[in-house]
């Protein structure tokens, strides 16, 4: 139960973030879409893709610590660390198109943004998006011990799966932020 | 049909939204748009939440707890929208 009330707190933290965007979109319609047009849409729809495959493997892992499968657990743990560090790295490239394209603070952001709205808009996208990726760095060291723990038998399976579900839950919970995050910044139309 | 499976399937049935959301995306615009892509989100989140985070498997107390958060933030975007309607903005 821990977990799911930390995780609340969670939903308390994002959830203003998106009464933000929720009435960024319905107040000043025109602008949110323009700005939305500008991002990647096709980037964030393949780390959404990478994202749920990476709940996938969590979700195996915890099912092979169930049923006391060692090796497939610590398998499963690892593919999703390998799919969430090609998350980030495919967020970071993301980031350095943007900032090239002067959507990014500190350089161009002027030139690129026309008004204040858009300029909320990407203000946004940067919070929420950075936000959300420092979590995934979070889960990532989480994933990483899981794997190590379980490999050492420090964290020894079925009798203590109860540590790969509540990590496993953390994850997940990741994953609903960006199953959300993604149709509402970047596909605004 | 066995846990495994059922993991799979789900994860199938969940790709299979992210695609409906980007072609919602593409049919639907304005308010109409934003109601199909949330639809299509919390219909992801609600597989994501009862299966892989178990809350299907939780008694009620526990499920309770997973779902207080989201009943506080429905009453803080329920004012919201009220606001929207009666100030006659947008």
């Amino acid at each position: 139960m821990g977990m799911y009330i930390f995780l609340g707190n969670e939903v308390m933290l994002f959830g203003g973030l998106f009464a933000v965007a929720l009435y960024t979109r319905l107040v000043h319609t025109k602008e949110a879409v323009a700005a939305s047009k500008a991002l990647h849409y096709g980037i964030g729809g393949a780390n959404t893709a990478i994202l749920l495959t990476s709940s996938l493997c969590i979700a195996l892992a915890v099912e092979a610590g169930r049923q006391g499968e060692r090796r497939p657990a610590i398998l499963w743990l690892v593919g999703a660390i390998l799919l969430s560090l090609g998350f980030l790295g495919l967020k970071g490239y993301e980031y350095l198109e943007e900032f090239q394209e002067g959507l990014k603070p500190f350089t161009g952001f002027d030139a690129a943004i026309k008004t204040p709205t858009q300029h909320l808009y990407m203000d946004l996208y940067l919070i929420a998006t950075s936000l959300h990726a420092l979590h995934m760095l979070i889960g990532v060291g989480l994933l990483a011990y899981a794997a190590i723990a379980v490999s050492k038998r420090w964290v020894p399976v079925p009798e203590r799966v109860i540590t790969l579900i509540v990590i496993g839950l953390y994850w997940h919970f990741v994953d609903v932020v960006w199953v959300f995050l993604y149709p509402v910044l970047y596909l605004a139309r | 049909m066995g846990t495994r499976t059922q993991i799979v399937m789900i994860w199938l049935v969940l790709l299979v939204l992210l695609a409906s959301t980007v072609a919602g995306s593409l049919v639907f615009t304005g308010v109409a748009g934003l109601c199909v892509s949330l639809g299509v989100a919390f219909t992801k989140a609600g597989f994501i939440y009862w299966k892989y985070m178990h809350v299907g498997a939780q008694p009620g107390l526990l499920r309770v707890a997973a779902f207080a958060a989201g009943a506080w933030l429905a009453i803080l975007l329920m004012f919201l929208v009220v606001d929207y309607f009666t100030r006659g903005v947008g």
